[in-house]
């Protein structure tokens, strides 16, 4: 148990007189809550900034866009990297196992603090749709629509699979030293690398790559028969796992892949999915990608075919595209589309009007 | 080219949209399946006050229906319906889609195993215009509207007014009402079992039942 938790988040638009006006976002595995503002220690734009924004799918002239750093991350909510207040040393893996359902708790404290009664929606792709999901399932009344996007009710034993890699990639690196390698001052940056070049080849498609890379050669033209990064993929690959540890911190990978791994709504349930959504009053808006191999579509209609069965409000599109799981976090048009239309009419049966 | 009659699915549904709407009681819990851009759905719910939900094959179709506030599942009436529990709604409706499914036989059955009634609407093959046309010209009937190629057209599955009955009775399923129309758009009042239906109805329209 713990008590005291810090957590960050950020807003976005202007909450309105009556609070029915608040779209909490739900960040992915490697995300934070700088959704739609610049990354600190990156530069860069917010990771959805394609959806946030004046004039924008989740429009901050018309809503107040909440999203804030998961339980275990390491930007600013409480997270193995911080200071454990018995031992005056960081957590790591002392701090507590978490779970989806632990993220979602937490939120609904910010919620309570930011004194809203129940979100317009709930939104939030991968690892936040997730959340999502769990949102709806354990506080039915405080959201009045829900839009999970590539996600699943439960982690496949696929996915399990390849969260292990990348966590044993981590421990593997001697850098690590049993997970206190902050009271060492190492980091075990080429374990993490590693984990997070593993991750990535799985958040993209085979027509994705082909598409960007083929097999073109990475500045050279001809091969050299090394194993320096030969090919374009390769060093695109090594620069997202440098990039990454940069900015994340290895026991929080640990950490927040658990989470998901642990995540299985439907034996939450009594092993019934339906039963996680019984009587539910919550409007749903679920979308799949085509190419996306890690959350394929089948696991959203399982999603649906639960929601059907529980008589709930849904909409179900598979959007047609070969970008991969990443589609979510990208300008896919048809996804804007689709997902601006349910807000637009949503926000009309929340009398919401601007 | 056939004039002012609709073989395949239709842009403009208004007769059959009215006369669907009329077999539908108000209130009411309702599936449209293959509700296209949910022109059907929409009046229901703004005229009867349903409950609507909607099945759609196409993505163009669920946006467009998504956009208006329909409640849409992106799915296939030949293999999805089985998602839905047993008499779930009171009315299973399937408008101008019939001839579009590759099991139509299967999807009478999942319709009634679904809502507790049917609606059915469906262009009769037999209507004298398409008999005419393929008599005098030798070429599979075309619509003014939708003109698909026999080789191109998602119509796979066209049935006449007879076919249909016959059908139903084959499934044990009760004709609760039967509407025919004209190529005017004006209902005909002949006995549906009638040579003089199946020669002049261009659209059906049919409530059904378990018997």
């Amino acid at each position: 148990m713990m008590s005291d938790i810090t957590m960050a988040y950020n807003t976005y638009g202007t909450l309105n007189a009556d609070h029915s006006n608040a779209v909490l976002v739900c960040h992915a595995l490697t995300g934070d809550q700088h959704a739609a503002s610049r990354q600190p220690l990156t530069g860069k734009d917010g990771w959805w900034s394609v959806m946030i924004g004046p004039g924008k799918v989740l429009d901050t002239d018309k809503y107040f866009v909440v999203c804030s750093n998961i339980l275990g991350g390491c930007m600013g909510t409480v997270g193995p990297k911080d200071i454990n207040p018995e031992t005056g040393e960081a957590y790591g893996l002392d701090f507590p196992i978490i779970t989806i359902a632990d993220m979602v708790r937490t939120q609904a404290l910010l919620q309570d603090y930011l004194e809203i009664p129940s979100w317009f929606s709930v939104v939030g792709g991968s690892m936040g749709g997730m959340q999502v999901l769990q949102w709806a399932s354990a506080y039915p009344e405080r959201c009045f629509s829900a839009i999970p996007i590539a996600t699943a009710a439960k982690h496949s034993a696929q996915n399990i699979a390849f969260h292990e890699v990348g966590r044993q990639a981590v421990m593997a690196d001697p850098e690590w030293h049993g997970g206190k390698y902050l009271e060492q001052g190492k980091n075990p940056r080429a374990g993490l690398a590693v984990a997070r070049m593993a991750a990535h080849v799985t958040y993209l498609s085979e027509s994705a790559l082909h598409r960007k890379f083929g097999r073109n050669l990475q500045d050279r033209d001809d091969l050299t028969y090394g194993f320096d990064a030969e090919f374009q993929v390769e060093s695109y690959l090594r620069y997202q796992g440098i990039n990454f540890v940069d900015r994340f911190d290895a026991n929080s990978y640990l950490y927040v892949t658990r989470a998901m791994d642990y995540f299985d709504l439907a034996s939450d349930h009594g092993g019934s999915l339906p039963a996680a959504f019984e009587g539910t009053p919550t409007r749903f808006c679920v979308v799949s990608f085509s190419s996306d191999w890690l959350f394929p579509t089948t696991e959203s209609k399982d999603v649906v075919r639960a929601l059907i069965a529980a008589a709930a409000n849904v909409s179900f599109v598979e959007i047609e595209t070969d970008k991969g799981h990443d589609a979510f976090l990208l300008d896919t048009p048809e996804m804007l589309q689709t997902i601006g239309g349910f807000l637009a009419a949503t926000a009309k049966s929340r009398g919401l009007t601007q | 080219m056939i004039k002012n009659t609709t073989l395949t699915r239709p842009q403009d549904i208004r007769v059959d949209l009215q006369l669907i709407a009329e077999m539908v009681e108000p209130g009411s819990r309702v599936l449209d399946v293959g509700c296209a851009d949910g022109t059907l759905l929409s009046h229901l719910i703004s005229t009867k006050d349903v409950d609507g939900r909607g099945i759609e094959l196409s993505q163009a179709g669920v946006n467009s229906c998504v956009a208006k506030g329909l409640s849409i599942v992106q799915g296939d009436a030949d293999t999805d319906l089985t998602d839905y529990p047993n008499k779930g709604f009171d009315y299973a409706i399937l408008s101008q889609t019939l001839q579009a499914t590759h099991r139509p036989k299967l999807v009478m059955e999942q319709l009634l195993r679904v809502g507790k009634k049917a609606v059915v609407s469906f262009p009769n093959f037999a209507f004298w215009r398409c008999r005419w046309y393929l008599a005098v010209n030798g070429r599979m009937p075309m619509t003014s509207s939708l003109d698909y190629a026999w080789h191109e057209t998602p119509n796979i599955h066209f049935c006449t007014l007879r076919d249909f009955t016959v059908l139903c009775d084959e499934l044990g399923i009760k004709l609760e009402k039967s509407i025919i129309v004209g190529s005017d758009g004006r209902v005909l009042d002949y006995d549906i079992n009638s040579r003089r239906a199946n020669f002049f109805a261009a659209q059906c329209v049919f409530l059904l039942s378990d018997k």
